[in-house]
């Protein structure tokens, strides 16, 4: 089963509860990937041994300005104006470059090669025997995506996969959650996290993933996301409670099941409970 | 005019608790909320819709299947997984689309077309505390830099128009391409961080990023006694690189209590964090007036 962990809006809890949900079943048959590449934090509160590190790169292209004839066509069919003929030479602007080819399929004259750029990296290795990866993207780089989609290859399908995913609706969510069998939403019951979350059950319905939600410092805030979640069907599945300590032990990088072990037996029951909503 | 983005990278640290204030604080700005994907700032300052806007962030391919004669150009030279084949017939999975058109340029028999959905929308709204601009991308949807780069466009031209010497974009989280877009041509980026080792892990990112893009940034620290530990190893960490350190807002449930009323904590409350935050402003606005 993969499990993605999303929330729509950030600070909610996501990453408390992909590493507690980690580390409470067996450790041999969990594999943890942190696909929050612009700010993954799951590795703190693990402490992995890395075991190897890949530079992920994008394609973009380069033009052997001795074969152009400036005809244009790779201007023409490049969606994100990236690559542009400016008086007698071709102008790019890699940052906008998406890394698709299609300017150097579309030269007539085949004067554009690619060449890789790196926007990142993954690293992998292992907690005691739960295996783990994650990723981070450059600072300065806009893409996430390329880095998810190569963490996302690594996933040991045999085993239970938990996606760690970044806040927000847009393209590093939808990469991350793409391909999951179930969405377990963590939010808060505030306006905002309330806000957040329909927007977060809406990329869910969108990819046709079961969902449930954990309300986490469930007892600040109001009864709002308790009753959307009954009038739209979602099942809770778990509450934790607002706690000073259990904020300390989190701003320390203590994981919530380490530092207070009864909540194992809570994470073990929604995991069964998700495994019989996604079915055999 | 200047123009000041509120950052984090970690989300949920207390950005928009911040511009929320803020924008009862300042005078004659114009307010930005750059959280295109999970807009939250117009929970706080109840704007009233002036204009509503679509926003078209990127095309999407789709197969005609009458036309297409199965050869599977399109799952060869798609760099996205975008493509799917389904018993010889082939598909676009529109979500997966990144709506480069190589497919469409590709395919031997002209069988696929472009289309430009509208991917959400992006609004000018009056609040008692001034204007604001802001954006809904539908979720799911791509390209929320551009959308970013629109709302703050926006902004630029209605703070010229009315005679607005400053702009406070609320930033989104993380340090990808929106956070890029919103941090593009500001003058002063105000980093609020919370004292966990996540907290520091992403202010370090957002600090990289920023330094990227040569936006000079201030920090500021969140529920700064939930751990003053590690708050004053962030203090003297941004002594040692010069950074200026200008708030320390303490925990105060007060915070949550105006965030559920649907107001900026300045408005609602007299309490240690309210208190805090005019004085972070004070300072800010110290940084601003350079």
């Amino acid at each position: 089963m993969k499990i993605a962990i999303a929330s729509g809006k950030g600070g909610t809890g996501k990453t408390t509860v992909a590493v507690s949900l980690a580390l409470s079943l067996p450790q041999n048959q969990v594999h943890l990937l942190d696909c929050d590449v612009e700010a993954p934090n799951a590795h703190l509160f693990l402490n992995p041994t890395i075991q190897g590190r890949e530079e992920v790169a994008i394609l973009r292209p380069s033009v052997d300005e001795t074969i152009c004839d400036l005809c244009g066509r790779c201007a023409e069919v490049c969606q994100f104006n990236a690559i542009a003929v400016v008086g007698e030479k071709v102008v790019l602007f890699p940052e906008l470059c998406h890394g698709c080819g299609g300017c150097k399929l579309a030269c007539p004259l085949q004067a554009i090669e690619e060449v890789p750029h790196v926007i990142g990296v993954v690293e992998w290795g292992s907690v005691g025997e739960m295996a783990f990866a994650y990723g981070l993207l450059n600072p300065g780089e806009p893409m996430p995506p390329p880095i998810i989609r190569r963490l996302k290859a690594m996933a040991q399908g045999e085993k239970t996969v938990i996606i760690d995913v970044s806040p927000g609706t847009s393209c590093p969510v939808v990469e991350s959650m793409r391909g999951s069998d179930y969405c377990l939403l963590v939010t808060e019951p505030t306006p905002f996290g309330l806000h957040d979350l329909k927007l977060a059950v809406e990329v869910a319905r969108e990819l046709n993933l079961p969902t449930g939600v954990v309300i986490n410092r469930a007892d600040i805030g109001g009864s709002g996301v308790e009753r959307y979640c009954q009038e739209e069907g979602l099942s809770i599945l778990m509450h934790i409670p607002f706690d000073r300590h259990i904020a300390e032990a989190y701003s320390e990088g203590i994981p919530l099941v380490e530092a207070f072990p009864d909540y194992m037996l809570q994470f073990r029951a929604i995991y069964k409970e998700m495994g019989k909503q996604v079915g055999p | 005019m200047r123009e000041l983005v509120i950052l984090s990278g970690k989300g949920g640290t207390g950005k928009t608790t911040v511009a929320a204030s803020f924008a009862h604080l300042a005078e004659r700005k114009v307010m930005v909320d750059a959280d295109v994907d999970a807009a939250n700032l117009e929970l706080v300052l109840s704007p009233q819709m002036k204009e509503k806007h679509e926003f078209r962030g990127g095309k999407v391919a789709i197969v005609e299947p009458a036309l297409c004669t199965a050869c599977g150009r399109c799952a060869e030279v798609c760099r996205f997984q975008a493509v799917q084949e389904k018993e010889g017939e082939y598909l676009i999975d529109p979500i997966a689309c990144e709506g480069c058109a190589v497919c469409h340029y590709e395919c031997p028999v002209e069988a696929i077309r472009l289309e430009e959905p509208v991917s959400g929308h992006w609004f000018i709204s009056e609040t008692s505390y001034g204007p604001l601009v802001h954006a809904q991308l539908r979720p799911a949807q791509e390209n929320s830099g551009k959308l970013v780069a629109i709302v703050k466009q926006t902004a630029r031209q209605l703070a010229l128009a009315q005679g607005c010497d400053l702009i406070i974009v609320d930033g989104p989280p993380g340090i990808g391409c929106p956070v890029i877009a919103a941090t593009a041509g500001a003058h002063l980026a105000l980093l609020v961080t919370e004292p966990t080792v996540a907290g520091v892990h992403d202010l370090e990112r957002i600090l990289s990023t920023t330094a990227h893009f040569g936006v000079p940034a201030l920090v500021c620290i969140n529920k700064y006694d939930l751990n003053p530990e590690v708050s004053q190893a962030i203090a003297e960490d941004c002594a040692a690189r010069g950074l200026s350190l200008v708030g320390s807002i303490p925990f105060d449930k007060a915070v949550t209590e105006a965030m559920v009323q649907g107001r900026s904590v300045v408005s609602h409350s007299q309490g240690p964090a309210s208190q805090e935050i005019e004085r972070l402003w004070e300072e800010t606005k110290r940084f601003l007036d350079r």
